[in-house]
């Protein structure tokens, strides 16, 4: 078992009339089995509404789950007396940068979830720094939250779980009210995490350049998850993916396109310098 | 219009006033106002000028960011001169139709004006100088005791703490509401006063609504991050009291000193108005 495990996980949205009772339930999340090893870096994608952001709620035991069953590194997110230590080993980050800071300072912001903890005060400071620097973001540590860039808040809000020392890292849309150099950032930032620090790295995305580099990737359409696989194995198949409304990297779907065409070339190609690549080859080889 | 409140605004710098123990400048600007209202001679005011003066000096803060909170006190700093002026009763010097300017009126409506243009500064000169979060662990510290009778003082200072952080926030909101509203023809800037007011409610709902949710998300972020309320929480930056800090109790008690034995004779006052005859 790895350190996230789902099996058979379900969880309903319940709309309540006015006496409290069950009027209609939604199904945002519909019996996805997951698992994840530790030190591995995964990407969820899907589109808006396919349950992407619901499942992340449940690693961080935010949410529970109305059937099955959800082990964060061997606790059971339903055991509430677990519930703090599974807090601490899965660090969520939101969204929107602005709504997850809570200090108006950057180092007091890093160091609030260790003083949740109840770190004793030399070793918050080593952690906040140590956090800080990972994220490269040491030298604004007397800055006021709201002096920054997009990138950089979502950078300090990650600095802010990294200092809780976590397994493992969900990062629900980190990136989706950034620009793009935020976004290139922020995911340079997680990966460099993922590298060095060997945390586990669970992004939830809509944006297919963000996932060329995981591990593994997780398509969900409909709370389900429709398509799993390395990258490469994911985004060879365009068409499906179409069909679940996501867009493909332009390289690979220029591939896609040439290879209709006839043109002999791999079909699980995602950048441009191996697109770039595999032209030279096709052409040396038709010479 | 919204910027200009700078309450709640931090200006960073490296000096000895920012580094104080936030409880020293709570009780700092207390005993400040406390002094402003106690003693009204002109020589209390003279010596309350030079302390204030030093004080911002020592604090490296522009005079700028000061004045800006005065801004906001301009009607109630109006209105309060004005009735001074006309409505107190004493030796008239000048009267025409039903109204009458005194000494007196004088006197206090120059010193009510100065009172509360010291109480914004110096308030502006704590929260100018002191983190939110900082002023809020003071206050939570020095009110403490009162957890014994049940009053729930971290919660207060953790809700307050977060209140002054989203201000700004808040206020930038306010801003592009206004902007997207305006761009679609809305008047904030004519009519009278019930008209603007009726004005803005178009502006409050989409603002309440964005401050629900963002209430909402901060909630679940506190949570995610392991916040449970105040009980087994560490400090990254415990309240300790520090040799400066001694040293600013007894510049404030001196201070106090000064006020009250200069408050004593008044000689300014009676030298100016005894030589006119008044």
């Amino acid at each position: 078992m790895g350190i996230i495990s789902a099996a058979k996980l379900a969880f309903d949205y319940l709309k309540l009339d006015e006496n409290g009772n069950v009027e209609s339930k939604t199904r945002a999340v519909d019996g996805v089995d997951l698992d994840v090893e530790a030190g591995d870096f995964i990407a969820i994608l899907g589109h808006n509404g396919s349950g992407k952001s619901t499942l992340a709620k449940h690693i961080n035991a935010i949410l529970l789950p109305s059937e099955g069953t959800l082990y964060v590194d061997g606790k059971d997110t339903q055991d509430e007396s677990k519930l703090w230590e599974i807090r601490q080993t899965a660090g969520m980050v939101f969204q929107n940068p602005d709504n997850q800071i809570i200090g108006t300072i950057v180092d007091e912001d890093v160091g609030f979830g260790p003083e949740n903890m109840g770190v004793p005060q030399q070793e918050i400071w080593e952690r906040v720094e140590k956090s800080l620097r990972s994220v490269g973001m040491w030298e604004y540590r007397s800055h006021s939250p709201n002096k920054l860039s997009g990138g950089q808040k979502q950078r300090v809000a990650i600095a802010g779980v990294v200092a809780m020392r976590p397994k493992c890292i969900v990062l629900d849309e980190p990136t989706a009210m950034l620009d793009p150099n935020g976004r290139k950032e922020v995911i340079r930032t997680v990966h460099e995490l993922n590298r060095t620090e060997h945390v586990t790295v669970i992004l939830i995305t809509h944006y297919m350049e963000e996932v060329i580099d995981a591990d593994k990737v997780f398509v969900m359409d409909d709370g389900k998850i429709v398509m799993q696989g390395t990258p490469h194995e994911v985004f060879g198949r365009v068409e499906e993916l179409k069909s679940y409304r996501l867009d493909v990297p332009q390289a690979t779907l220029v591939t896609h396109d040439l290879r209709k065409m006839g043109f002999d070339l791999r079909p699980d190609i995602l950048s441009n310098d191996e697109l770039v690549e595999a032209l030279e080859e096709y052409r040396k080889m038709s010479e | 219009m919204f910027r200009e409140i700078t309450l709640g605004q931090y200006y960073p710098t490296d000096s000895v006033i920012h580094k104080l123990d936030p409880r020293v400048k709570l009780a700092g600007t207390l005993i400040f106002i406390i002094s402003l209202f106690a003693f009204g001679t002109i020589e209390s005011y003279v010596v309350a000028t030079i302390f204030l003066a030093a004080v911002i000096k020592t604090s490296q803060v522009p005079f700028k960011f000061m004045i800006k909170g005065l801004r906001g006190i301009i009607m109630l700093l109006m209105i309060t001169v004005i009735f001074n002026l006309f409505l107190v009763q004493g030796t008239v010097v000048v009267k025409f139709w039903v109204f009458q300017i005194t000494v007196e009126g004088i006197k206090t409506a120059v010193s009510m004006a100065i009172r509360l243009i010291y109480l914004i500064i110096g308030s502006s000169v704590m929260t100018l100088t002191t983190t939110p979060n900082d002023l809020t662990d003071g206050m939570e510290k020095a009110l403490s005791p009162l957890k014994k009778v049940r009053i729930p003082v971290h919660e207060i200072a953790m809700m307050m703490s977060i209140a002054l952080r989203f201000i700004p926030i808040l206020m930038e909101e306010t801003d592009k509401i206004m902007k997207a509203q305006q761009a679609r023809g809305a008047d904030f800037e004519s009519g009278n006063l019930i008209q603007r007011a009726k004005n803005m409610v178009p502006l409050l709902v989409p603002l309440f609504i964005s401050a629900f949710r963002r209430a909402n998300d901060l909630a679940m972020a506190m949570e995610a991050r392991g916040y449970h309320g105040g009980e087994g929480r560490t400090k990254m930056r415990p309240l300790v009291y520090k040799g400066r800090d001694r040293a600013a109790y007894l510049v404030l008690l001196g201070y106090f000193v000064i006020m009250f034995v200069v408050s004593r004779f008044d000689v300014i006052e009676t030298l100016l108005f005894g030589a006119i005859g008044w």
